[in-house]
């Protein structure tokens, strides 16, 4: 096997798009020369720091039993800020359920994802004015929409130039088993879709390593369906930038579909109710702390004395403030009413529904002192 | 202009007028292109308006149906055909965990216009998988609609209204009576037609209520003209909407006759027809002069083509099942 055909998580260093090693070396790609503006990295910075520690809030709330569950993006910030940042204004995000980044990205309140998991409601940001659509629970489904989607705005003649819009489509290393997957590279892949697959391989699904779903680089994939595919590092915020802003520029202007394998590493649990001490070994997770996406970052700044302390400080409070902020709304939301168990079940109503409602509030009705 | 049509070519005709009227409508599945789809009920639809109109699907029903939920979410309106009810399974997640779901997990803010269209039930010599009724399942799951057309005339109207209707809604086509034909108004007000979700008596009658929709109609209606001349009058009402169902016409009905038989190709278990007994026997308790009594297909595998006429419910086992009512 050659250099970067290994699939396992730590079994050899695999080939990749990097601009800016752990180390926090910034180095060239030949494919890939973006310069970035020191205000740009700076904003990196910025969103790798709060995205972590809004997250860091929402484990903590589940655990003092404010949220149901919640699923952590800890160690992928760089991939989910990285491919959020570079899409326009005009694109179109389809989430998976975890892409706390993305949506922070793209402007929707922090507290939307947290409403979600906490069970006041079923996700309910609007997907139209946020350009990102609402996660999505079942493993790939949401590929096949996004590219329904894509295969929409051909249809409207909006590729071929640089207002032209394109999809990005989220999903994981475990995704890529199922069938949803493989068939919307399938659909994507004849009709020429303006779309671009992000796939965060983040090594696990749950407990289930890489080696379970595949035999290939996931990248390479792409190949047997006719459309290219690129591994970028998915702990390196710039990198991650560069290879989703060139797919997403190339799908715009009608060069099709491609494929991003993001290769980083899941740090925490699938989920808090996850436990991966009961699957992997101490050491692994260890290799990968020394790959952290916002350290590297830290490092160059540092080095390049394009941040100073001071900097780092205003960033470290306002991310504090922001996660004070989100913990008191979530402490403060209200549990919705009954009756909004029969709300938008179709958007021209049923007389099913209706009399049900009609029924259980008179159940309701029917205790003493009742104030539904 | 009033003319002559199938159930097929009304259908056709349906599809044809939707997609002049509205831009946004797209007709998408496997062979519904250049061939017309394996029924021809999109014949010559492809020809007329194209290929970005008319498209011929990848062979994977859980993509087509996915791919239309994403051209719903940018505002087109897809109608799916998925070739025969046997393959609809590989599609089963996207229809019932999304298009079902997505207004309802969106508060109201997604709507997801999409018709998916299915040739159903037995009585053509097919081989396995081409022959099933598996309206219960999508019956069975909120936030989906369900209907089911048995004449040309419904057949026009129905698809115009489903491909019309914001909801996400399954057209069950009964294929065995695609070469039925029947008067059809093609200029018909569709804001005026008969409404998509309401039941209808196709057939008055003072003895017994006889329940049917899709291929079933004319078989319930063929025993009543039997079932006439033994001098029983059975009054046979076209279900038409399957969820929600439309049943304030039956309970009138039964409130009436006071016996109530439901007839559809499905098996019985868990059927449509239990539930349509079970609530018309709470609406209706104090009026039947016997149990509601169901004529299905077997609660087995749909079975081999040489078998189906002994699986299939027919006259005369419609009119067992009548003859039973009288026997409480």
């Amino acid at each position: 096997m050659a250099k970067g055909d290994v699939a396992g998580p730590l079994s050899g260093e695999p080939e990749y798009v990097q601009l800016l090693t752990p180390e926090g070396e910034r180095v060239d790609h030949p494919e890939y020369t973006v310069d970035f503006t020191d205000e740009e990295l700076r904003g990196f910075y910025r969103d790798l720091v709060i995205v972590r520690k809004l997250d860091t809030e929402a484990t903590a709330l589940q655990r003092q039993g404010e949220l149901g569950i919640w699923a952590s993006l800890l160690g992928q910030e760089a991939a989910q800020v990285g491919s959020g940042r570079a899409l326009r204004p005009q694109d179109m995000a389809f989430p998976t359920y975890r892409e706390h980044g993305v949506l922070y990205c793209r402007g929707i309140d922090p507290i939307m994802p947290l409403s979600l998991f906490r069970g006041v409601d079923l996700g309910g940001w609007d997907p139209k004015e946020f350009k990102t659509q609402m996660y999505t629970i079942v493993i790939g489904a949401q590929t096949l929409h996004a590219t329904g989607y894509a295969m929409g705005i051909a249809k409207d003649g909006k590729v071929g130039g640089d207002d032209g819009e394109a999809v990005i489509v989220y999903f994981g290393d475990g995704a890529s088993s199922q069938g949803d997957v493989n068939e919307s590279f399938v659909w994507a892949s004849v009709f020429n879709a303006p779309i671009v697959f992000f796939c965060q391989n983040n090594q696990y699904a749950i407990s289930e390593p890489i080696e379970r779903q595949t035999r290939v680089p996931l990248y390479r994939r792409a190949a047997g369906f006719g459309f290219p595919g690129v591994r970028v590092d998915g702990n390196d915020v710039l990198a991650s930038y560069a290879v989703t802003r060139a797919a997403l520029d190339a799908a715009r202007h009608g060069q099709g579909p491609t494929l991003i394998e993001a290769y980083t590493y899941r740090m925490g649990p699938h989920t808090t109710t996850d436990d991966p001490t009961r699957y992997r070994i101490a050491s692994e997770v260890e290799a990968w702390q020394a790959r952290d996406p916002i350290a590297r970052l830290r490092t160059y700044l540092e080095k390049q004395q394009i941040a100073d302390e001071t900097f780092f400080a205003e960033v470290a409070d306002a991310a504090q403030r922001e996660a004070l902020r989100l913990r008191e709304r979530v402490l403060n939301m209200p549990d919705p009413a009954p009756t909004a168990i029969f709300d938008h079940v179709y958007p021209n109503g049923s007389p099913l529904v209706d009399a049900e409602r009609e029924r259980f509030v008179a159940y309701l009705d029917s205790f003493e002192g009742s104030a539904h | 202009m009033a003319e002559t049509l199938t159930i097929g070519k009304a259908l056709n005709a349906g599809l044809r007028r939707a997609l002049e009227t509205d831009p946004k409508v797209v007709i998408m599945g496997e062979d519904v292109g250049k061939l017309g789809g394996v029924f021809r009920i999109t014949d010559g639809l492809q020809k007329d308006f194209g290929e970005e109109r008319v498209i011929d699907t990848p062979l994977a029903e859980s993509g087509i149906i996915g791919t239309a939920v994403g051209l719903a979410l940018r505002g087109y309106r897809p109608v799916c055909e998925i070739q025969f009810d046997g393959f609809v399974y590989p599609a089963f997640d996207q229809i019932v965990s999304q298009v079902a779901k997505m207004h309802y997990r969106s508060q109201g803010k997604v709507r997801l216009p999409i018709v998916i269209r299915i040739p159903f039930g037995g009585g053509i010599g097919a081989v396995e998988h081409h022959s099933e009724s598996p309206e219960a399942y999508f019956a069975h799951t909120a936030g989906l609609k369900v209907v089911s057309c048995s004449s040309p005339l419904d057949a026009y109207v129905m698809i115009q209204q489903a491909i019309a209707s914001d909801d996400p809604i399954v057209f069950f086509e009964p294929k065995r009576r695609y070469y039925e034909k029947g008067e059809v108004d093609l200029d018909i007000d569709l804001a005026t037609a008969y409404p998509l979700h309401a039941s209808r008596v196709v057939r008055p009658g003072r003895d017994v209520t006889v329940l049917a929709y899709g291929p079933m109609v004319r078989t319930a209606l063929d025993a009543a003209t039997a079932a006439a001349e033994e001098g029983r009058e059975l009054e046979v009402i076209d279900l038409r909407t399957l969820s929600p169902l439309d049943l304030d016409p039956v309970y009138e009905s039964v409130r009436r006759t006071g016996r109530c038989v439901v007839v559809h190709e499905a098996p019985s278990n868990v059927g449509l027809g239990a539930e349509i007994a079970a609530r018309v026997t709470e609406e209706c308790f104090y009026s039947l002069e016997a149990p509601v009594l169901r004529v299905t297909g077997f609660d087995t595998p749909y079975p081999a083509a040489r078998l189906e006429e002994e699986y299939l419910p027919d006259l005369d086992r419609v009119l067992d099942a009548v003859d039973r009512t009288f026997g409480w």
